[in-house]
């Protein structure tokens, strides 16, 4: 029981997490999270595997760090297109939900330029 | 490990360079359209695609002509360390096919996204010619990378690109339909991503050619496998993941659906392809296998039972994708059934001439859709008598289109079913017959539900908003007419899918 | 068990509790604080595996700038109510899918457990080309020279998903600003605050851009701590957002690409080829490269955050 193998465990339990709030969230800011949350567990998996990596005065493989640095800021981005896509249904319809009856309160609809 | 400036000759051929072209070309597109281009863009981007199409042609050559696949290594650091990109004789194809689909799409594009003499840049114009080279550096890089991250990056590229271009037209409908494709994207891209950590963790490398060397049956590769084709499914929308697909291709305007669904949705196919032919060879799993073809005959028969009951010719074409896409995945059980490796070769051939035909196809079929749309403003098909007769050569091009998904010969889209049937009978797994034959069978019941109305007599011309301009209409055949001659003269594509294929050149394995 | 091992243990509980808060409550402001919360957590459990410049991205990034967007939008959406939606699936559903995720999370625990002892590691390689590279972070080494690829079509994903985001403004809008969506009047300590932290943040992020040569940082968590003190100043009051069509802003957008574009095209003739560098000079070029994606990077996490133009320029 090592701190890699211990956080690796950690890592498959907010894989789980993630994935089953993805599933079965109706909200999609939830689900937004939910991804995040399973996002981060993928990029600690890398972690573990790169800690586990450690060799010639290295702390860690450096290969997985940089992976996972570029996959952090790749999920930021989609993070902010699905939020700005939310906000803009929300400001189109009055609702994000991606239902198409779902309008009891909406607004009415702008019409574009 | 090489010292810089020094490349070694197994590192990267000298024609290598024109894998480079092929991703700086649109990356200078892009760049270009986001800063100067304004009133010039749309004459840049026809510049730069029709440079595309040598770039894909001295690919096609090289490959031809060399025999084995091309590479390049970036920045001179071999891989495990570094990154590689290669191209075999599927890449050269897929290249070739999106280079041509890319410069019809870059000519029909209608007016809404040029901008205009005297105006400033609209958000449209902006828009769309990024997102088009956006599409279009994405489906080389995915084409080309050897290396399962630069996979990874890719996929993200592909789904950032296709994404807006659903939601560009700013309707409540098409916002709904663009998240929700960016939602099963996302579940994709991350599982995708869990399972090359998977795999880095136990080979250390994530090049494909390494990795093929390295694997063993195990948890950890099975995990993978598993996570990875169930994230690339949801990207390719294949049943039971297709549920994102119709509103998305039919809430797009037509040069954009075209692009969707001829090309985007075949990027995370051919990943899968990369990953179970080139990553797992020798280790692929009966039953696993027959899973996803199952799968896939699923999706032939629920999206052409889907297709048959849509009063919207958009639609209808949009289900359709979701039948036809059925059809690639049928050839993982054919070539894991398979006892030769010519059975392989065989099952292969068939899924790729499938990508290839439906992708010159569907192109087709959406823009045809397009014109009709533009011209008489809705597309219902009920209200649709007659318009064969009004516009004769996009109904000629509808139609041969049509015929290609049936699968009349002598179109590609019959010799892929020939293909697929010759499979089937020579690995004795006769379900996937019945399966082909249902699916032929829904293809014409619902192209028929089109064509027929199309070419009925109507009693008065329907009345046509805006005139229809005759070139587009002649793109659309052109397009129509690859369909057609992929099925005619299938022998030189067919030798080409070959070049550069792992299990030829390996001795068999246990 | 050793103190180390204790501490992680205690660190993946408590994550993986706030995680649960995160999914579980019904209150969509809470479930985005505790998110921030998480990734915080992280990057102490990005530290405890020894992986710097990780914790330092996730820090700026994941907890920092994600914050703030995911904040912004659940502001925005608070008047939503929750029976719009569909219900969540009926139990057999929910059943299903946590079985499924459950035997995931079994799997990737048994594939934890049984990773192959010694650990394959691409370390040696990293160590001994490091030296042709001239830098001393090999994190770097990786992002900028190793995998340069990868990293030259991560910047265009950034680019991309802002063209997408503006992309989804209203036609009347275009070439406008963005708003943040109307943010409410700045009060009195905000304004303080952003003048005290805009310098301090600003040295921070080039420090941390700098040192990322040698030593954990780099283009992209300088980048992200540089875009964070810019939306701070936003939300301040204390600037305008530039509008989508200036030209100036578009080459600061790109300027990263432009770079990297640039040095990968003259790799071909002056190195061993695209994106390799020429001997002896491949840190200078490096940093070069480095200064314009920081640039780059801190411009579009900023704009991406502020959202589509919500604002005409004309009057």
């Amino acid at each position: 029981m090592n701190v890699p193998t211990i956080l690796g465990i950690c890592a498959a339990g907010l894989i789980g997490l993630g994935l089953f709030s993805l599933i079965v969230e109706p909200q999609p800011l939830r689900k937004i999270l939910a991804f995040n949350v399973l996002g981060n567990g993928v990029f600690l998996f890398f972690g573990v595997v790169a800690r586990r990596g450690a060799a010639v005065g290295l702390f860690g493989d450096p290969i997985p760090q940089a992976l996972v640095i570029t996959g952090i800021v790749v999920g930021f981005s989609a993070t902010a297109l699905a939020v700005a896509l939310l906000l803009r249904l929300f400001d189109e319809t009055g609702s994000t939900s991606s239902r198409d009856d779902a309008q009891k309160e909406s607004k009415s609809e702008r019409a574009d330029s | 490990m090489i010292p810089p400036g020094a490349v070694s000759s197994q590192a990267s051929d000298a024609s290598g360079i024109v894998l480079v072209a092929a991703l700086v070309l649109p990356l200078v597109g892009i760049l270009l359209s986001f800063l100067v281009a304004g009133r010039y863009t749309r004459g840049m981007a026809l510049i730069l695609l029709a440079v595309g199409l040598a770039v894909a042609a001295g690919i096609a050559d090289g490959v031809w002509r060399t025999g084995h696949a091309l590479t390049y290594t970036s920045g001179g650091w071999l891989p495990p360390l570094g990154v590689k990109l290669r191209a075999d004789g599927l890449s050269a194809v897929m290249i070739a096919v999106t280079a041509i689909i890319m410069f019809a799409v870059g000519l029909y594009a209608p007016s809404e996204f040029r901008v205009r003499q005297d105006k400033a840049e609209t958000r449209r114009s902006f828009s769309f010619w990024i997102l088009l080279f956006a599409i279009w550096v994405a489906m080389n890089a995915v084409f080309l990378g050897n290396d399962l991250f630069n996979l990874y990056v890719a996929l993200e590229l592909v789904t950032f690109a296709a994404v807006p271009l659903v939601s560009i037209s700013g309707t409540a409908g098409t916002l709904k339909a663009a998240l929700r494709y960016l939602l099963f994207a996302l579940i994709g891209s991350v599982l995708y991503l869990l399972g090359t950590a998977l795999l880095y963790g136990n080979y250390g490398t994530l090049d494909i050619s390494l990795l093929s060397e390295r694997i063993r049956p195990g948890l950890a590769v099975w995990l993978s496998v598993s996570v990875m084709t169930a994230g690339l499914a949801a990207k390719t929308a294949l049943f039971p993941f297709h549920l994102w697909l119709p509103p998305a291709h039919s809430g797009a305007p037509p040069a954009a659906s075209a692009l969707l669904s001829s090309l985007v949705v075949k990027g995370s196919f051919f990943i899968t392809v990369r990953i179970w032919f080139d990553v797992m060879t020798g280790l692929t799993d009966f039953g696993a296998t027959q899973i996803l073809g199952a799968m896939g005959a699923g999706a032939i028969v629920v999206g052409g039972v889907m297709a048959l009951r849509q009063t919207r010719l958009k639609l209808l074409i949009a289900y359709s994708t979701v039948a036809q896409l059925g059809y690639l995945f049928l050839m993982f059980p054919l070539a894991a059934g398979a006892v030769v490796s010519s059975g392989v070769t065989l099952a292969l051939s068939a899924g790729m001439f499938q990508a290839v035909s439906h992708a010159f196809a569907k192109a087709a079929m959406f823009m045809a859709a397009g014109l009709v749309a533009d011209a008489v403003g809705h597309d219902r098909i009920a209200e649709l008598r007659g318009i064969g007769y009004q516009l004769p050569v996009t109904a000629f091009a509808f139609g041969i289109a049509a015929l290609s998904l049936i699968g009349v010969p002598p179109t590609g889209g019959f010799f892929t079913k020939w293909l697929l049937l010759s499979a089937s009978v020579s690995t004795g797994q006769w379900w996937w017959i019945v399966v082909v034959l249902a699916g032929g069978l829904l293809a014409g019941g619902y192209m028929f539900r089109v064509i027929s109305p199309g070419l009925a007599a109507a009693e008065t011309p329907l009345v046509f908003r805006s005139p229809v301009s005759r070139n587009r209409e002649i793109i659309v055949l052109v397009l129509a007419i690859f369909a057609l001659l992929m099925g005619m003269i299938p022998g030189t594509p067919l030798e080409l899918l070959q070049v550069g294929r792992v299990h030829l050149t390996r001795a068999a394995l246990p | 068990m050793t103190i180390g091992v204790g501490f992680s243990v205690a660190l993946g509980l408590l994550i993986l509790a706030v995680a649960v808060f995160t999914i579980g409550t019904r209150d969509s402001f809470a479930a985005v604080v505790a998110f921030v919360v998480y990734g915080l957590l992280l990057s102490l459990g990005w530290m405890n595996l020894y992986c710097p410049d990780v914790a330092l991205t996730e820090a700026a990034v994941g907890g920092g700038v994600t914050g703030a967007l995911l904040l912004n939008a659940c502001a925005r959406v608070r008047s939503e109510k929750t029976s719009d939606f569909k219900k969540s699936p009926r139990w057999i559903g929910r059943g299903m899918a946590g079985l499924l995720c459950l035997a995931l999370s079994s799997g990737l625990v048994a594939v934890v457990i049984l990773l192959p002892n010694p650990a394959p590691t691409l370390a040696p390689e990293a160590t001994r080309s490091l030296s042709a590279t001239g830098l001393g972070n090999p994190v770097t080494a990786v992002l900028m020279a190793y995998r340069a690829l990868d990293t030259m079509l991560e910047k265009v994903v950034l680019l991309l998903a802002l063209v997408g985001v503006w992309s989804l403004a209203s036609d009347r809008f275009w070439g406008g600003r963005a708003t943040f969506g109307h943010l409410p009047e700045p009060d009195r300590p905000l304004i303080f605050l952003t003048r005290v932290l805009a310098p301090v943040g600003i040295i921070a992020g080039i420090y941390l851009f700098w040192v990322g040569a040698d030593a954990p940082g780099g283009a992209f968590a300088g980048g992200a701590i540089l875009s964070a003190i810019w939306i701070l100043v936003f939300f301040a009051g204390l600037s305008v957002v530039p509008a989508v069509g200036s030209l100036g802003l578009r080459i600061v957008l790109s300027i990263g690409i432009i770079f990297f574009l640039a040095a990968g095209v003259a790799g071909i003739s002056m190195a061993a080829g695209f994106l390799a560098y020429p001997e002896g000079f491949a840190k200078p070029i490096i940093v070069v490269i480095e200064v314009a994606m920081t640039l780059s990077i801190g411009a579009t996490l900023g704009l991406l955050v502020a959202g589509p133009p919500g604002q005409s320029l004309k009057p």
